[in-house]
């Protein structure tokens, strides 16, 4: 965004990120009965929800960050510092 | 317990309309979020139930998509320095218990009055509490933006200054966002009171942020980002309970996930191009709004509990529509009021730098 930035865009960042992130929903869309059952079964399989929530906001989040960034959008440079 | 699980084989089919639909409804609801430290999750849970999603189905799903977000969102903001962690994490210990006691009320007042009790008793709670809330909120923005400098630091309120007077020996900690020493007693009943309105109108923030800003005295970026804290902290213990019950449709969660990750880290971003009172203009806005919305559905169900007398089927409908429709209203009022701030401060940032480029050249 800022004028005279000569700070490098992370496009492969963003691609590598985003390559997953699809991959995986790709796999969730696919698969949704194995999904289902998994995640309806209750007890201690309540992990495996949580650490899918948990995994899958690490790599789409990553791609987010970076998707915003590659487009130009980032935060305030003169930002205050609140304390 | 029986009834819960046979629910949780109610996982419906999904087709594309429905995945558009919950990834934008995310990205929207993701957008107030990462401003405000919630909000966007009471449109979810009557978005999802729309599409057929068993009500429990919905509201665990959608606090399953919740928790990792607050997560995304909270890092973010923690660059910017607004996260205080300390008292996000003694805020949602507090506000666990809370969910928990919420959730019990709620268990009880369905047993006794069923269905529509316990929507009566939700509605009743939306309107009592963003009419007072959001009221105060609302006002008090508006009162800054009307003030000749908006730009002022924010001052303490009076009940503020007074718990960061109080001194009880043993329970005085640090607070980064104060930058005094509270009692953490203080702390107690808002996480508790953040805790029972998120397990009863899905959004803790409404409370505990004005808490954060009028009771403890924290400025309201710090505020809004600390929530972001709580929202995790509660969102993981109540989407493993509810996981352990296997309730959570994880597919829902994670589509949802996937737009609101998009919008959290744009409002988050966001936050560093406006001035302190926008937050509270978008909460209390939005809290307004709502409030309506839900106002209007008290009156369905007071006639279904007989209270007053029965209402037809078509009535019933246009309320339950109109309802939904200034639900939607206020979370995109939201995101307008969001998205419009963030572009003005770009725009003006950028004219300053030009400005200074140009008088460099001369």
């Amino acid at each position: 965004m800022g004028t005279g930035s000569a700070k490098k865009k992370p496009i492969g960042k963003m691609l590598l990120a985003g390559t997953i992130s699809t991959g995986l929903y790709i796999v969730l869309l696919t698969n949704q009965d194995a999904v289902n059952t998994l995640s309806g079964r209750g007890g201690l399989y309540a992990i495996l929800p949580i650490a899918t929530a948990l995994f899958f906001s690490f790599i789409h989040g990553s791609f987010t960050g970076n998707f915003w960034t590659v487009m130009g959008i980032e935060a305030s440079k003169k930002r205050k510092e609140v304390k | 317990m029986h009834d819960i699980v046979s629910q949780a084989s109610n996982f419906i089919t999904l087709d594309a309309a429905h995945i558009i639909y919950l990834f934008f409804v995310g990205f929207v609801g993701g957008l107030v979020s990462g401003f405000i430290g919630s909000g966007g999750a009471f449109v979810l849970t009557p978005a999802m139930m729309s599409m057929g999603v068993p009500g429990l189905v919905a509201v665990a799903s959608n606090m399953c998509h919740k928790f990792p977000k607050a997560l995304v969102g909270s890092i973010k903001r923690a660059k910017y320095g607004q996260v205080d962690v300390k008292i996000g994490i003694v805020l949602g210990i507090s506000a666990e218990a809370g969910v928990l006691y919420g959730a019990h009320i709620q268990e009880g007042i369905k047993k006794a009055f069923g269905d529509a009790g316990s929507n009566l008793y939700v509605s009743a709670a939306f309107v009592v509490i963003l009419a007072v809330v959001g009221g105060f909120v609302l006002r008090d923005a508006w009162k800054t933006h009307k003030s000749v400098n908006s730009h002022e630091e924010e001052k303490l309120t009076k009940i503020a200054r007074w718990v960061q007077s109080v001194h009880i020996p043993g329970t005085m900690v640090y607070f980064k966002c104060l930058n005094a020493r509270i009692s953490v007693l203080f702390t107690i009943p808002l996480g508790f009171a953040t805790g029972m309105l998120a397990a009863t109108i899905a959004v803790g923030g409404f409370i505990g942020v004005p808490a954060m800003i009028y009771v403890l005295g924290a400025p309201s970026l710090m505020a809004s980002a600390s929530e972001l804290v709580i929202a995790f902290v509660m969102g993981l213990g109540g989407s493993f309970k509810y996981a352990m019950h296997g309730l959570v449709d994880i597919r829902l969660a994670l589509i949802i996930l996937a737009g609101s990750l998009f919008g959290i880290q744009l409002g988050a971003m966001g936050t560093t191009y406006v001035k302190p009172f926008m937050i509270k203009m978008v909460m209390g806005v939005i809290m307004v709004i709502v409030l309506f919305s839900r106002g209007l559905m008290v009156p369905v169900y007071m006639a279904q509990l007989g209270i007053i007398g029965a209402m037809s089927e078509s009535t019933v409908k246009i309320l339950k529509n109109t309802s939904f429709a200034i639900m939607a209203f206020a979370l995109l009022s939201g995101a307008f009021i969001i998205l419009s701030a963030m572009f003005k401060g770009r725009r003006a940032e950028r004219q300053a730098a030009q400005e200074v480029l140009e008088h460099g050249k001369i």
